[in-house]
């Protein structure tokens, strides 16, 4: 059985790291900071909870699934988090987005922030639905 | 063998990553790249731990994710206000009333 768990968990911590790789990969190859971003902070979620879910298979229960369980946690909370500040600092420095068909606002002239892009992506598919 | 293996992945996923880190064309693809580095460092912490057998690593991997988002907000933070020590509200506020 613990032999079982231990292939399972080593099995999970590959497919993590595969998940790792193919962000660093999208991270390298993708044009612009947002999709850099999107690439990076979803494959980096996704990898730990991988790797960290296999090593609690491979150590099973004990302390250290305590810590594997916190350290898990804490990744979850403060990636998005990070991701969310770098992309909201790259959109108030003007970085534009280089892929899609939407037009970026200028910081400066956005004053409603919440009313902007939610009143810009109704009418826009409205209109190209026309 | 495959706790190795996945150590290995880790670390050409971090070569990558400083790759973007060095020819990144803004600051804030090298900020995304040594985010996503210290993020797959965490990773590497840990499984490296149960490699060699000590799992107390754990400790150090836990302390190592707290830093990295610690760093990642004030590096953003140095480069929008050129400056650690001014307060972000504040500051905020006077850029609004100034615009």
């Amino acid at each position: 059985m613990h032999e079982a768990l231990v292939w399972i968990g080593g099995g999970l911590v590959i497919a993590g790291t595969l998940l790792s790789l193919l962000g660093a990969g999208g991270v390298l190859r993708f044009p612009d900071v947002y999709t850099r971003l999107h690439a990076a902070s979803l494959t980096d979620t996704g990898g730990a909870t991988l790797v960290l879910l296999g090593l609690g298979l491979v150590s099973g229960l004990q302390l250290d699934t305590v810590k594997l369980f916190f350290c898990w946690a804490f990744i979850m909370l403060t990636t998005p988090a990070a991701a969310n500040a770098l992309a909201n600092a790259a959109y108030g420095s003007g970085h534009k987005p280089r892929i899609g068909t939407f037009q970026i606002v200028p910081a400066d002239k956005n004053i409603p922030a919440d009313d902007g892009p939610a009143e810009d992506g109704p009418t826009g598919d409205g209109s190209s639905g026309k | 063998m495959l706790l190795a293996a996945g150590a290995a992945g880790l670390v050409v996923a971090m070569t990558l990553m400083i790759v973007r880190a060095i020819i990144g064309p803004s600051q804030y693809d090298r900020i995304l790249a040594v985010n996503s580095f210290g993020t797959k460092t965490v990773l590497l912490i840990a499984v490296i731990g149960y490699l060699f057998g000590r799992p107390d690593f754990l400790d150090i991997a836990i302390v190592y994710a707290l830093i990295n988002f610690v760093a990642t907000i004030a590096l953003m933070k140095a480069l929008r206000y050129q400056s650690l020590a001014r307060p972000l509200a504040a500051s905020a506020r006077k850029d609004a009333s100034d615009a």
